[in-house]
């Protein structure tokens, strides 16, 4: 798709997403929903007694809101791909890298990602996208420091991609 | 008068529904926009694609004015939106975290979600190290709750920062992406990868 009218269509889900429930689109707030839920199954004191862990306990995490949307992310991924003839089971990588260099460069890409979520409140979706409709100075800033270091990393990470 | 979940009465279970709903669309404008491809992400960082400068100011713009809009014509109430609370110090730092994340990873959590669904293996391994980065984060929250916590400046507006009404600011926004499109539309010219771009 021509990606001035995705950039539409996703603008138009956003403001969707503002007018029925005043706030915005979100991704790194389910994962931690899920990870919360699986410590609290695993180790429920352990869970209760984290600092960190415990500010969202109480309500069903599973259930949660941002875990719903982002199983329609997945479904909504899944039938845009089917339509478009893009479902394959592969590892995408340069040809410059091997499969298993570029999973290793997945997980810790994925690792810091995660963890820079939770210290910046929200990922490019919540924080970075959702925040600069809102005209949030946290939200600009946050797609500054997220973009700026990516352009100025590129040059050390350029085998993996070019 | 919006948003509606908050101001009219609306059961849990719809208000979980709309998530859902929302979410499909979400998920359909992110595949559409090719970014379930972590090599069409990562051509942002070297010139070759440029779709995700496109795709994320235009789908800002759209939504801030869409929300001005409804909130000229009475069908929302601003003042019930939620604006992100500004923490400077881990809005920098966390940010900078996750720029790392990105150029290593080659995805965001969103779009990791959408390229994991149509196949794409390193995405799931992505989406598992984001699992691992935010059990890291709980765990070690008591060395980083002071950096988390710092400098807090409450739910800021850019346009109150320079002191512009909103529709200034949009304006002005229009206009500094329109020139980011322009630079991007050369830049797509000037490092063209058609061996690459032909993959993804």
């Amino acid at each position: 798709m021509n990606p001035y009218l995705a950039g539409v269509l996703l603008g138009m889900v956003l403001l969707v997403s503002f007018y029925l429930t005043g706030r915005g689109l979100g991704a790194s707030g389910a994962t931690r929903s899920v990870v919360i839920g699986a410590v609290s199954t695993a180790m429920p004191e352990h869970a209760e007694k984290s600092q960190y862990f415990s500010k969202y306990l109480g309500n069903n995490q599973m259930k949660s809101w941002l875990v719903l949307e982002i199983a329609g992310v997945i479904i909504g991924g899944f039938l845009s791909g089917a339509w478009a003839g893009r479902l394959k089971l592969k590892v995408e990588h340069s040809p410059k890298i091997s499969p298993r260099r570029r999973i290793y460069f997945a997980t810790l890409g994925g690792l810091l990602f995660g963890f820079g979520s939770q210290l910046g409140r929200g990922c490019t979706s919540g924080a970075a996208l959702t925040g600069m409709s809102v005209m949030s100075l946290a939200g600009f800033v946050t797609m500054m420091a997220i973009f700026g270091t990516a352009f100025a990393l590129a040059y050390f990470f350029r085998k993996n991609w070019i | 008068m919006g948003p509606l979940v908050p101001l009219q009465n609306i059961s849990n279970e719809l208000n979980l529904l709309i998530a859902f709903v929302i979410g499909l669309g979400f998920g359909i404008a992110l595949e559409q926009a090719g970014f379930s491809s972590s090599r069409k992400l990562a051509g942002m960082f070297y010139g070759y694609d440029t779709t995700v400068l496109k795709v994320f100011f235009t789908a800002a713009i759209t939504a801030m004015l869409g929300l001005i809009f409804l909130s000229f014509v009475g069908l929302i109430d601003l003042d019930i939106v939620y604006v992100n609370e500004y923490y400077i110090y881990s809005a920098i730092v966390g940010g900078v975290i996750m720029g790392a994340g990105f150029i290593i990873g080659g995805f965001c959590p969103g779009t990791s979600f959408t390229a994991a669904a149509i196949g794409k293996i390193d995405a799931m391994w992505f989406v598992l190290g984001s699992m691992i980065g935010i059990f890291i984060f709980g765990e070690t929250y008591s060395i980083f709750q002071e950096l988390h916590m710092s400098g807090y400046k409450g739910a800021v507006k850019v346009s109150d920062v320079l002191g512009i009404r909103d529709g200034y600011f949009a304006l002005l926004l229009i206009l500094v992406a329109s020139a980011m499109f322009w630079l991007a539309e050369l830049a797509e010219k000037k490092f063209r990868r058609d061996d690459i771009t032909k993959e993804i």
